[in-house]
Formats: C-alpha cells, sequence, structure tokens
C-alpha cells in the first residue's frame, strides 16, 4: 500500500477491482465502510463476479477476467481526451513533460525491440531524450509531439469505449458512469483509492494492469495524498514482510536486488542501482544504494566484509535467470533440482497445474515439509481416490515432515499490508514436537557450517563466515533477528558536521536508514526496516492509538516502514509550493523552514518547495513515471494481451499481429504451451478466488471453518446453468486441458454472461481452499485447472483467467 | 444459559407478575444489525460459535452461501443470502441477513411455553432460555413469529440465541457485534440504536434507497434485535423476513382466553353436576323398579 | 365371553369390555391430568405426578397413543348400540325431563339413551381431532408447518377441554344414577336398573332369554 488501512476512511471514492476486499479483506474493509458512512463515499466495484464488496457497493460493472487494461486504459483515454486530469499536479510531479528517444516506436502490439525468439525486448529505445548538459529533455508545454503526455494520448487513443465494451463486455453505459464517477476525484478536494489484489496480480499481465491503475491514480492527483494511493491488499498477514525481507529468488532485503552473472564487479552492481538524478536538483535517493548494501552486507558477514573484499561482494550468488517458483518446479520437472525445502508453503495447491507440480515432485530425492498442518504437498505421493490419483509405489522421493510453530506460538512481528510492523506476543505453547522455524533453520545451519567447517569444500566461506552471534545458536530469539535487522553502529559514529561529537555509540541501536554509512561502521539487516528497533527500544510494538489530526496518522502505534512514514509520497499531497492540495487532509507541509504535519515527510525534511526538488525522490526523474522505461518486461505503456487461455482468436486492439495475442514477454516453458486449452475445446471462462470464511489450505483443517464452508463449489451463472440443464446444488465437472474437478454447482444470478466482440461469453467461478486433508469436506485442487505461466515481470501464476469446460455429472 | 444476576421481569408459564420494583431506567439494550453493512463474512457466527462453546456439524454445500444450512441447537446465528434483481434499478442485488433471536417485547415463545421459567426475558429486554427448566415441548417455536428456536436432537432442550445474555450481564457486549469487521451489527441503549439507525438511513436515502428504514416491528411491541434494510417496505426479500409480525392468533387464542375460559368450562361442568345432585339426588332404582321389572318377565315369559 | 349373570342381575358388560373401558378411563385421567398441567401454568404441578416436565412431555404423547387404541377396541364393539335412532330425537326435546329426573315422562330408551349416544360420538370425533393434532405436535417424531402446529395447538386444546367436560358428565351421570357404576365393575345390572332406565333393552335383553 502507498497508504494504509485506516486512511481508506478519507477516502471520496473507493473503487475495488482486480481484488475483493470485503471477502478477502473483510477487518480491513471496515475502513470502506467508515469512508462510506463517515465521508459520502461512494464504492465502485468492477469484477467478473457480483461480490461481497459488489453487495455493498454502489455501482458493480461485471468485466470479463484479465481485461482490467482495456477498462483502465479507456479511463485514461477519457481523462484524456475531456481533460478532467488534475494539470498542476501531472505538469509537475510526472513525466508527462518528458521527452521519449526517436527510437522508440510501439505498433500492433509491440514496442520497439521485440525479439520473437527469446520473446523479450531490447529495451534500448525505451528512454528518454538527453539534452547536452546531459539531463532529460522535457517540454513544460506538452507541446512536443515526443513528450510523455502525447505518446500517452496516442497508445490510448485506441482505447475507446466502444473497444472496452467490445473487449471487457461491461455495459457502455456502466463503464461511462464509473468514467465519470472517477474523473470527479480530479479536483484537488476529492481522493479516490484503489484497492486491488490478486485479482490483478494474477494475470500474465498482472504487473502491467497495477501500473495501469496508478497511472490513473497519478492522472487525478491521487497519489502521496490521504484518502488516495494504490494499495495493495496482501492476502497472508506477513506477506509485505516476505517480500520486504527479499524472500523473493532475485531479491536481497529492503528491494535491494540480487546482483545478475554479468555484474561480476562491485562498483558496476553500485553504479547501475544508485542512479545519478535525470533532471536537475532531483534526490534521487537510490544514490544511498552503496549506505544500504554496506550495512546489509555487514549484517551478514560482520567481520569477513571489508572494504577489501568489496564488503564479501563475491559471497553473494549471481543468477543466470530468475528462480521463481514456476522456474523451481520446471527445473524440478527436468530433473535439474532434486531436493527442495518446503517452507510454510504448499505448492502442491498453491502453485499452477496440479499434474505437473506432482510430477515435478516426484523426482524429487528429497522433500522437506515445515508446517504446522499436514500439508496437501506433504501427502502428495499418497493416493486419495480421484482427488490425489497417485501410484505412490511408483514414487521414490523421501518426505520429511517438521511441525512448526504457528504465528500464535511465537513472538515476533508481522508487517500488514499498510506497511506497519507489528509486534505480538506468543499466545500458547507449541504441541507436541513442534519447533519454530528459526529453530529448525537454526539447526540446518549450524550442521551445515560444522561439516563446511570439516571438509572445507569448493567454496565454504559464504557459509562459515555467516554472522551467528545469537545467546543460543541452536535457537535465534525474534528480538534479535529483529534488532539485527534494524540495525547498529558497528563503531563509535560521530556527527559528520562535528566529528568530535558521537552521534551513535558501538552498539548503539540505529534510528533510521539515514544513519548507515557505507565504510562498514553500520550493520542493517534490512535498511528499510531500519529504526524498528531503534536506540529507545523495539517501537513495533508500541500501541497509542491517539490520533490527533483527525485522519487516521496514528504514528505512534507500531512503526511503519519506511522511517515510520504512514503515507508514501506524501510531499505529493502540497503543491509546489508546499501547501496541501487540500487543507481538510493536511498530511505534511511547508512552514518555511520545514516539512512538517501528521506524517513523517517523504521527502528532504529542509528543502524548499522552491528549488524544485520533485515529489518521488526514489526516482532518479524525480516525478512519476507514466513512461516507465525499461522497468518493464512488455514495455514502457501497459498494452493490453489476452490472457495465455482465450475465448478470442486475435487481440481486438491488434488483431492484426499473432504475436501480440498473448503478453509477447511472458516466460513459457517448453511444453507448458501444449498444455494450454482452446476456446473451442473449453468454451467457458473460469477465473480462482478465495472465500471468506477460509484462509488460502490452513482452515480447512480448522472445524469452525468448515462449519461454515464445508464443501467444494463452483459458481455458474444462471444462464449457462440453464444451458447446460444444471441444477443448483447439483454436481458439476469442469475441466481444462490439465484436469479436472469435480464440485457441487452454485447456480447464481451474480454471474452474468458477457457479449465479448459478438460473441456469448460466459464466466465460471472456482474458489480454491479445498483439497484432501482437512475436517472439511474433501475436494479437489483447484490448481489442477489453472495453466503453468506467470506475470512476465514477477512471473506470479495466472490463475485469474483460464479455459474451462463445465459439464453435469 | 444459565442463571444470572438479570433482573427477570417475565417467566414463562406463571400467572402473577415478577419483581418489578427496579426498572431499566438506563434503558433497555438492543442490538442494531445494518444489512447494508454487513458483508456476510459469517465472522459473527463463528464468534457466536466460539463464545458460546458451539460447534454444529460439517455439512454440505447446497447451492447456497448458507452454512450451516439452517439454524439449529448449535447454531444460533446464521447469514441468510439472498439474491434480489431489483426491478425499479435494473440492478442485481445481494441481500445478506443475519438471522437470529430478535428478542421480541412480546416474546411469542415466553407467551406458548408451559414450564415455568424455561423462558424469561429481562429487564434489559433480552428473552433468554433457560434450559435446565425446559421440557422439549416446543410450543416456544409454534409461539415464534420469527422461526428462531431449535430443539436439541441430543438432549431435547429448546435453543436459540441469548443475545449474550452473560456477557451483557457484566457490561459487554454480545460476541457477534464484538467481532463483526465492518461494524454492521452495534450494540446499545434501545434509543441510541434507533438514533444510529436514523442516521444510517438518512445515508441510505441519499444513496438512491428511499425505501430505506428500521425493522423494529411493532406486532411484537418492537424488538431488541433491529434491522436497518435497504428496502424496509419489503422486508421478505432478505430471505424471508416477515413483514408484520405478530405473535399468531391462534397461539393468542390457545395462551392467551382459552386458559382461564378452559378450566372455568371444566369447573363449572363440575360444579353444574354438584348442584343438580345436589338438588335432584340420586336416580336409584327402587323396589318398585325391581317389582315392575319382575312381572314384565314373567308376563313374557 | 363368560356369563357372570347372578339370578336377579342383566349382563350390561363382559370382562373384557369392563377392562378395556378402565384402560381408556384411566389413560384419559393420565393423559388430562398431564395435558392440564402443559395447559395451564397454575395446573403445571401436575408434572409432579409423571416425574417432572419432560417426563409429562415424554409420557403425554405415548398414553395418547394407548388411550387411542384402546378406545378405537371400545368403539369398534359399541358403536352399532350408539347409532341415533328416531325416537332418540324424541329423548332429546325432552332433555328438560332428563334433568328433572322425570323417566317415567321419556320415550322408552334401548341400550343407550341419546344422551349416552352422543357422547359416545363425541368422544369419537375428539378422539379423532386430538390424534391428529396430537401427532402433528409431536415434534420428537413429526415436524409440520408452523401454521399447522398452532393451528393443531388449538385444536388440540379446544377437543381435549371439550372431552373433558364431557367426560365429567359421563362420569356425573354415572355417579348420578345409581347402579350405574356396577356396571362397569362388576358387568351387570339389576333388572330394575335395566326396565327403569333402558326398557327397551330390557326388553330386548328378556325376549332374547326367553327364546
Amino acid at each position: 500500500m502507498t497508504n494504509h488501512w485506516v486512511d481508506i476512511k478519507n477516502a471520496d471514492l473507493v473503487l475495488i477491482m482486480g481484488g475483493n476486499a470485503a471477502e478477502a479483506h473483510p477487518c480491513g474493509f471496515k475502513w470502506v465502510t467508515e469512508a462510506k458512512a463517515h465521508n459520502k463515499a461512494k464504492l465502485i466495484v468492477v469484477d467478473p463476479r457480483f461480490t461481497r464488496s459488489a453487495s455493498v457497493a454502489d455501482v458493480y460493472a461485471p468485466i470479463r477476467t484479465g481485461t482490467d487494461i482495456v477498462f483502465l486504459g479507456g479511463l485514461i483515454n477519457y481523462l484524456l481526451a475531456n481533460d478532467r486530469i488534475q494539470r498542476d499536479y501531472v505538469v509537475n510531479y510526472t513525466d508527462l513533460s518528458f521527452i521519449v528517444k526517436d527510437e522508440f516506436a510501439f505498433a500492433d502490439g509491440l514496442y520497439s525491440g521485440y525479439d520473437a525468439d527469446k520473446r523479450s525486448y531490447d529495451k534500448s529505445s525505451w528512454d528518454y531524450a538527453r539534452g547536452d548538459d546531459g539531463y532529460v529533455r522535457t517540454d513544460p508545454t506538452l507541446g512536443d509531439p515526443r513528450c510523455v503526455y502525447n505518446l500517452l494520448k496516442e497508445h490510448y487513443a485506441r482505447y475507446t469505449p466502444e473497444m472496452v465494451e467490445r473487449v471487457c463486455g461491461t455495459p457502455k453505459d456502466k463503464v461511462l458512469q464509473i468514467w465519470d464517477m472517477i474523473a470527479s476525484t480530479a479536483t484537488p478536494d476529492r481522493a479516490m483509492t484503489i484497492m486491488y489484489a490478486l485479482g490483478w496480480t494474477q494475470h500474465s499481465i498482472g504487473s502491467q494492469m497495477i501500473r495501469t491503475g496508478a497511472m490513473v491514480q497519478l492522472l487525478l492527483g491521487n497519489i502521496g495524498v490521504a484518502g488516495g494511493g494504490m494499495n495493495a491488499l496482501r492476502g497472508h498477514s506477513n506477506i509485505q514482510g516476505l517480500t520486504d525481507l527479499g524472500l523473493m529468488s532475485n531479491l536481497l532485503t529492503g528491494y535491494m536486488t540480487l546482483p545478475d552473472e554479468k555484474e561480476q564487479d562491485f562498483e558496476g552492481y553500485i553504479g547501475a542501482r544508485a542512479q545519478k538524478p535525470l533532471r536537475p536538483n532531483q534526490l534521487s535517493y537510490w544514490q544511498n544504494y552503496r549506505k544500504f548494501f554496506v550495512s546489509f552486507m555487514k549484517s551478514w558477514w560482520g567481520d569477513a566484509a571489508t572494504a577489501e573484499n568489496h564488503w564479501a561482494y563475491d559471497y553473494l550468488p549471481k543468477l543466470d535467470k530468475p528462480y521463481d517458483m514456476l522456474q523451481a518446479y520446471e527445473l524440478m520437472n527436468q530433473g535439474r533440482m532434486n531436493g527442495y525445502i518446503c517452507q510454510g508453503f504448499n505448492p502442491l495447491a498453491a502453485a499452477p497445474n496440479k499434474a505437473k507440480l506432482g510430477a515435478s515432485f516426484s523426482k524429487l530425492k528429497y522433500l522437506v515439509i515445515m508446517d504446522p498442518l499436514a500439508t496437501e504437498t506433504s501427502e502428495f505421493w499418497k493416493n486419495h481416490g480421484a482427488l490425489n490419483d497417485v501410484d505412490s509405489s511408483a514414487i521414490q522421493t523421501e518426505v520429511f515432515r517438521l511441525p512448526t510453530t504457528c504465528f500464535a506460538e511465537e513472538n515476533g512481528s508481522l508487517t500488514n499490508s499498510s506497511r506497519w510492523l507489528q509486534w505480538h506476543w506468543k499466545g500458547a505453547e507449541p504441541p507436541g514436537e513442534a519447533r519454530s522455524d528459526l529453530e529448525i533453520m537454526a539447526g540446518l545451519f549450524l550442521r551445515l557450517r560444522e561439516r563446511y567447517r570439516k571438509d572445507g569444500g569448493a567454496f565454504p566461506d559464504p557459509v562459515v563466515d555467516l554472522t551467528w552471534q545469537y545467546a543460543q545458536p541452536h535457537s535465534p530469539a525474534p528480538e534479535e533477528l529483529a534488532r539485527e535487522y534494524s540495525g547498529s553502529a558497528l563503531k563509535d559514529l560521530p556527527d559528520p558536521k562535528d566529528p568530535a561529537k558521537i552521534v551513535r555509540k558501538a552498539g548503539e541501536q540505529l534510528a533510521g536508514f539515514a544513519e548507515l554509512r557505507d565504510d562498514g561502521s553500520t550493520a542493517s539487516g534490512c535498511w528499510i526496516f531500519c529504526g524498528a528497533w531503534g536506540p529507545t527500544g523495539n517501537l513495533m510494538a508500541r500501541r497509542d492509538n491517539a490520533d490527533p489530526t483527525g485522519i487516521g496518522q496514528t504514528v505512534n502505534w507500531a512503526w511503519a516502514w519506511p522511517a515510520n512514514r504512514r503515507v508514501l509520497y506524501n510531499r505529493a499531497s502540497c503543491d509546489p509550493h508546499g501547501k496541501p492540495w487540500n487543507p481538510g487532509r493536511k498530511l505534511i507541509g511547508w512552514n518555511g523552514s520545514a516539512w512538517v504535519g501528521a506524517d513523517i515527510p517523504d521527502f528532504k525534511a529542509d528543502e524548499n518547495p522552491d528549488n524544485g526538488m520533485g515529489p518521488f525522490i526514489m526516482n532518479p526523474e524525480g516525478v512519476a513515471r507514466f513512461f516507465a522505461r525499461g522497468n518493464m518486461a512488455e514495455g514502457p505503456f501497459p498494452e493490453h494481451y489476452e490472457p495465455f487461455e482465450t475465448p478470442l482468436a486475435t487481440n481486438p486492439l491488434s488483431p492484426n499481429q499473432p504475436q501480440a495475442l498473448n503478453n509477447p514477454a511472458a516466460r513459457v516453458f517448453a511444453g507448458d504451451r501444449e498444455a494450454f486449452g482452446k476456446a473451442d475445446e473449453f468454451p467457458h471462462v473460469a477465473t480462482t478466488y478465495r472465500l471468506t470464511e477460509h484462509f488460502h489450505y490452513w482452515t480447512k483443517h480448522v472445524r469452525l471453518n468448515a462449519i461454515v464452508q464445508p464443501e467444494q463449489f463452483v459458481e455458474i451463472g444462471a444462464a449457462l446453468a440453464d444451458e447446460l440443464g444444471i441444477g443448483n446444488g447439483s454436481r458439476v465437472r469442469v475441466s481444462s486441458k490439465r484436469g479436472h474437478i469435480e464440485a457441487v454447482a452454485m447456480v447464481t444470478k451474480r454471474i452474468k454472461p458477457l457479449t465479448i466482440e459478438g460473441r456469448t461469453v460466459h464466466q465460471v467461478g472456482v474458489p480454491i481452499h479445498w483439497g484432501f486433508l482437512g475436517v472439511a469436506k474433501p475436494g479437489y485442487l483447484a490448481n489442477t485447472l489453472t495453466p503453468f505461466v506467470g506475470d512476465g515481470n514477477t512471473q506470479t501464476p495466472e490463475f485469474k483467467s483460464f479455459l474451462v469446460k463445465v459439464e453435469r455429472v | 444459559m444459565a442463571l444470572q444476576s438479570l433482573d427477570i421481569v417475565r417467566r414463562s408459564a406463571t400467572t402473577l407478575p415478577e419483581p418489578q420494583a427496579r426498572g431499566a431506567h438506563t434503558g433497555q439494550v438492543a442490538k442494531l444489525i445494518d444489512v447494508t453493512k454487513c458483508i456476510g463474512c459469517k465472522a459473527c457466527q463463528v464468534a457466536c460459535m466460539e463464545w458460546n462453546d458451539l460447534r454444529d456439524e460439517v455439512g454440505t454445500c447446497t447451492g447456497h452461501y448458507d452454512n450451516p444450512a439452517d439454524l439449529s441447537d448449535q447454531s444460533w446465528t446464521l447469514m441468510r443470502f439472498a439474491e434480489y434483481e431489483n426491478p425499479d434499478s435494473g440492478n442485481l442485488e445481494w441481500l445478506i441477513r443475519k438471522d437470529g433471536c430478535m428478542h421480541c417485547a412480546d416474546p411469542g415463545c415466553l407467551k406458548a411455553c408451559p414450564s415455568p421459567g424455561a423462558i424469561v426475558q429481562y429487564a434489559n429486554g433480552i428473552v433468554d432460555f433457560h434450559e435446565e427448566n425446559c421440557i422439549g415441548c416446543g410450543y416456544c417455536i409454534t409461539g415464534c413469529p420469527f422461526n428462531i428456536p431449535r430443539i436439541s436432537k441430543k438432549d431435547s432442550k429448546a435453543y436459540k440465541c441469548t443475545l449474550c445474555s452473560d456477557r451483557v450481564g457484566v457490561g459487554l457486549e454480545p460476541a457477534c457485534v464484538k467481532t463483526c469487521p465492518t461494524g454492521a451489527i452495534v450494540f446499545g441503549t434501545k434509543d441510541d440504536m434507533r438514533q444510529h439507525a436514523a442516521e444510517r438511513i438518512d445515508d441510505l436515502k441519499s444513496r438512491g434507497f428511499d425505501k430505506a428504514g428500521l425493522y423494529d416491528p411493532a406486532g411484537v411491541g418492537g424488538t431488541h434485535v433491529m434491522y436497518v434494510l435497504h428496502h424496509a417496505d419489503q422486508p421478505s426479500l432478505y430471505s424471508g423476513l416477515p413483514k408484520e409480525p405478530t405473535i399468531s392468533p391462534a397461539v393468542r387464542l390457545w395462551k392467551g382466553i382459552a386458559k382461564p375460559l378452559g378450566l372455568f368450562a371444566m369447573a363449572a361442568t363440575a360444579a353444574v353436576g354438584f348442584l343438580h345432585y345436589l338438588r335432584k339426588g340420586p336416580s336409584e332404582t327402587d323396589e318398585r323398579d325391581e317389582e315392575a321389572a319382575r312381572r314384565e318377565l314373567e308376563k313374557t315369559s | 365371553m363368560t356369563d357372570e349373570r347372578k339370578p336377579g342381575e342383566i349382563v350390561r358388560y363382559d370382562s373384557g369390555t369392563r377392562i378395556n373401558h378402565w384402560i381408556v378411563a384411566i389413560c384419559f385421567v393420565l393423559l388430562a391430568l398431564s395435558g392440564m398441567a402443559l395447559f395451564h401454568p397454575a395446573l403445571f404441578w401436575l408434572t409432579n405426578l409423571f416425574g417432572g416436565g419432560p417426563w409429562t412431555r415424554i409420557l403425554h404423547p405415548f398414553v395418547g397413543i394407548v388411550w387411542a387404541v384402546a378406545f378405537l377396541l371400545l368403539a369398534a364393539k359399541l358403536w352399532r348400540d350408539n347409532l341415533l335412532q328416531a325416537r332418540d330425537r324424541q329423548w332429546l326435546r325432552q332433555i328438560g325431563d332428563v334433568i328433572d329426573d322425570r323417566e317415567d315422562r321419556l320415550p322408552e330408551v334401548g341400550r343407550y339413551n341419546a344422551g349416552q349416544k352422543l357422547l359416545f360420538w363425541l368422544i369419537v370425533l375428539c378422539l379423532a381431532g386430538l390424534v391428529v393434532t396430537g401427532l402433528g405436535m409431536w415434534r420428537a417424531y413429526f415436524t409440520l408447518p408452523v401454521g399447522l402446529v398452532r393451528l393443531a395447538s388449538v385444536v388440540h386444546a379446544v377437543c381435549a377441554l371439550v372431552l373433558v367436560c364431557a367426560i365429567i358428565v359421563h362420569v356425573y351421570a354415572a355417579i348420578w344414577v345409581k347402579g350405574s357404576v356396577r356396571a362397569m365393575t362388576r358387568g351387570t345390572v339389576s333388572y330394575g336398573w335395566a326396565w327403569k332406565h333402558h326398557r327397551a333393552w330390557f326388553r330386548d335383553v328378556i325376549g332374547g332369554q326367553r327364546k
């Protein structure tokens, strides 16, 4: 979230799209009801199904799954064509005036530089034009035909309301009604929040859908303001913490990135990330990358990380390719990865194409499961009848089940969608032989280190030298780890302005990432968490909900990264001179000498606004980007591509270019394309989703949850049910090219047939949550149906759009 | 629920009033369920099961989100989902209502109950079942205009929502209110709840729900569980919420005038017989009758 | 059938009928007491006779079934004698004389007088009503729409009330008309009793003996 849960109450308009907040985030959804009840806010829901969120919405519109870019692209076109943008905001705070290289081009759904064989782009043309001074050329009048404004306008001119109706199936009058409501927030006194979740991320073009939403918010001046923002609703209580701490295969902590194999040179690695400003007097805060990185390396390798060995840069793996989960299962399937430690994860159910997953796990030598529950993955080898029809005798994988503690059985912090690190305390002792993940991982590490110490090996240093200074080496305390992530001074730190003065003594916790240094004198395991456990103690444990301004800025409740800042980009909540756009919901403001207010300024605290520093300080531009340059795999502007399984034969936006039917930059493994179904055989469009009553595949083990939602079902529109002669409550078979499930049919008016390109398209809803273990009625794993392909940038699987065939049983 | 230190103002199957000198001067309580804020998450169902230590069967899917499928001795509250195509707006509406005891001011269950003290009404308005006094006859079901009480198959006692009288008795809100994530369920004095409802209804009217209103049916003397409805003119849209619920005339007859009248009729019949006897004495067969019989016998033989 | 006739007596009920009658009678008393216990709060204490409220609720319908079956057996035997005849109308017209104990003015009566016959059919009617509605109210085994149960509850109460009143009349009549109780205890009545109260029947009987 750029903003935070409580802040949603400040919204004048709430758009829920690509998510179902009421269903999946009922507790956070209270802030939507607050906004409606006390701020006269209106709620818009755009979703393939009439959802629980839609049940309390002022306006609901249906949409074909996977076509959100068309809807939002049309909205961008509408806002630009009708000049319903917050002009002062976009001209000053975005790259609309930036001029793009002449080489950059877009035609027939493809950008310049496409290599069809590699399914990727040469992105060198995707950049701004530079002037003689080295800075990007701009045209503040927006008159230059090559400025981002005009390119954007041109790009989305094709996204007409008629096109939206044709592709999305959303009735045109609803489309225009919603666009008009959204456009009303282009004024400084009105804000819209966008709440999205997996309904946007789980597409082959998911990242670009989110970008399109963000672009809409920028045009309306809704980024950085109270009641605005792009708000990703994270599904798991600590999934935000997972990405923050770099538990992605290509990340280090705090969104620093692992080097790839071409980056053997330390300075080159830093230089590519610590970018110089693209415009005069911009902060380009990532210029501090070296401080964050060196402090991180000191945290991991302590004294072994020295200036001489580039802070142990060689200890880091250099990636030859991304090692996301789809890649991992592909490698297993090829027999090239043969051991797997599966920690708090149930991939047999949670990754796509169960058949491929089962085959992949069957090729492993060993599989270690760390989980509080008996997961389906831990029994992938066991025959559970039709639900898991495997021949156990043919599977040689050795499976180890290590029972772990549950979150309530340990201390620690959970990072919620609002980026708040909230400390929690153990509520119960773990049962039986369960151990915490920390203990299990520590035990594994200590044994590995012992072996490396004894036996040496090709390169034992990264393991042998790893910092491990916990009071009980076999059981690091959550408090110790929290202090380590936050960071401390390794030496006495002199004040840069007055070297005689010591600002932090050696060993003292640091107050924030501004204190980090690149000379090895500080350590911080995760720079964005720096200060969470500061010199005054554990700020995550704070529970003061005082809200002096009344706009929900409870800055003494827990601790938010970065720097306890609650609303990101909050400098953009003020006009170029530092006055709040909306004084009624002031986050910060310039008082003549400093930025002060209800939030921690996301800006240089004493920077006079008249010097022209832009509010998006993490970007070298200083402003927000409509033109993504080379940061996205598919192109600088989001373009609609059909899901990999689409009911259409061509992409209506580029009908003459077969390569632009699906995401041209998405990775498809050999063999998986053959497992994609076609509309003639699988005529119905399906989407998977979650239900309020359950949490993933956990709560089917919980009797209370099983009572309130006991048995697997699929949601089928009344029209399709009539067509196929399916009665409500009867059993149906839903099959895709990859397998089938059987479930109870829930025939509903909440899914209406859509008219797409003149044809009727039926959508089918497949809730996940059931499996062959637990106290709920046994059911099929829904991922039996889903295709093995992910987003072009994140590789998040396309769980939201695929083709099936529904039949009576 | 068990006995507790709540003032009982009415007990089932009693003929004289309960002690009433102490009144609820701070106001009677009410739970307000704002159907228009409810997202049907069922947290209230789970909280109810947790607080009251109830566990229903793991059932089946019947083609609806309603689970369990009906109220039971283990499910005292239940979300009921209804899909409604509004002919005026052309919009689909998903009307989700939390079903459960309405805690009528004039409770039909209490009226119908034959067992003294099995059903009570507290001064704060809560209608509570004391299962230790319940005989399992099911008359409460017959008496209830909302189809709420359920007889347990386990112990043949009647169960229903207690409005968490045990919590309310010590100054806490009911468990469902505490857990409701959207604030769709609120709790307080009935006056406050009416006022809160009025604000909500204003908001709904501003959003085009002209017929929004409060459901506090007068036919049962008002209820201590009230609904804010978008369509207060058509409560039956909400999974059959009765429009003008009253205690059935049959039940009123049966448990009203029939009781004294019946006793009177029986007593009167007996009294008439007694008086008749006093006036006329026995109708005896005397010697003359025997003689007449003998004569006739001889004549015929 | 055993003939227990002694000199000067006529057999009115054989032992089987008598036993049957008393089963019906005892069941009725149990039903009336338990029913009234649940009918009126002031009589709830009667549940103590049955072991408390739940036992009263459990026993009442089972006793009711025994009662209904026993009564139907009794009725199967007696219904022919209870068919209304032309002369019964005259008897009913003179109900004042009946109450006034002026039997001599009344038309001759067969085995049963019109009052007894009406009582018989009233009991049959009430029994039918009680059984049908009682099953409907028996929640342990039957689930009917609540509207029907409500109706059943009223009808059950009304039938029971009418029946109780009728049985009071029946019992009183037996007490009032001396020599009647013996018919149901010993099975016989005196010639004089038969001659006085059921002359037509008396004549039938002695006519039959003569043959």
